[in-house]
């Protein structure tokens, strides 16, 4: 039996789609796959941003950012004790552990993180400065399903 | 009863959660009448857009973010992201939550006055807010 008799061309499909959705689920991307958003993060954080995925940073970091809250970049994020609290146990049950987010980057910040930084090498400089980009933050500028954590570089759209 | 009876009265009532304040559902009239109960003065719409339109010192206004007539969706300044409109004519969302409508002016008064706003203050922009149709 040749190739062409094991695998009709159904097949194929599914073997290339269970490779593609293996490698989008794997190794690097894993940072933006696989976790449910917990509502209250939802709620609370992607007010302001993309609800950035709780592996892009390690719990060292978001222990951080959480007990710094009144003061969170330039802007007042406060939260009630309560939500705080919530946040908290979430995140760091969700928290990046393998090997690339395990160190906490500078500043927590995921834009700063060594794999962020290798990962957009290819962006130029300028077109962080556009006014449909603005901040290496505004994920969602580019990777046009940032909001439902999916940012595999085929959704990938730069302004222009 | 006294004039400043009255008062202590209506923020003993506001304190104590027979006015919504810091409790769940509301409305942006509520919140307004609660707001002017705690300061003793009435609303005017026109400070409230003075106040959420000009600077304070510092770098944003609330229209940086909202809209000078916040009646459409705005961006975040700083993050790009979309934000909902604030005028409740257009959005019923907006202070329909008096807890939610707390933590947003504390952090937003924060952030564009270095303090958190008077009571009075409130009630002028939800004043505002609602005059927008």
């Amino acid at each position: 039996m040749n190739c062409r008799g094991l695998f009709d061309r159904r097949s194929w499909v599914v073997v290339v789609s269970l490779v593609a959705s293996h490698a989008a689920f794997s190794g690097d991307d894993q940072r933006g796959a696989g976790v449910a958003l917990l509502p209250k993060y939802k709620q609370e954080c992607a007010a302001c941003h993309v609800a950035f995925a709780p592996g892009m940073l390690p719990a060292e970091s978001w222990r951080r950012l959480l007990g710094n809250l009144p003061q969170h970049y330039g802007t007042d994020a406060s939260l009630d004790a309560a939500s705080v609290n919530e946040l908290a146990t979430w995140l760091s049950a969700n928290a990046g552990t393998y090997k690339r987010v395990r160190e906490a980057p500078p500043e927590d910040r995921i834009t700063r993180s060594a794999w962020f930084i290798r990962k957009h090498d290819e962006v130029p400089a300028a077109a962080w400065q556009r006014p449909a980009v603005k901040s290496a933050a505004n994920c969602a500028a580019c990777h046009t399903k940032a909001d439902q954590g999916d940012f595999n570089e085929r959704t990938v759209r730069i302004p222009r | 009863m006294t004039h400043s009876n009255l008062i202590r009265h209506v923020g003993t009532a506001l304190i104590a959660g027979a006015i919504p304040i810091g409790a769940h559902a509301a409305t942006p009239q509520d919140l307004q009448a609660g707001y002017s109960a705690l300061a003793g003065t009435s609303a005017a719409p026109d400070r409230g857009q003075q106040l959420f339109t000009t600077r304070h010192g510092r770098d944003w206004s609330c229209s940086s973010c909202h809209g000078a007539v916040p009646t459409q969706p705005g961006k975040h300044t700083s993050t790009g992201k979309p934000i909902a409109a604030l005028a409740p004519a257009f959005n019923p969302e907006r202070f329909a939550d008096a807890a939610k409508t707390e933590k947003w002016f504390r952090r937003n008064c924060n952030d564009v006055m270095g303090r958190e706003c008077t009571p009075a203050e409130k009630a002028d922009v939800v004043a505002w807010l609602r005059t927008l149709k």
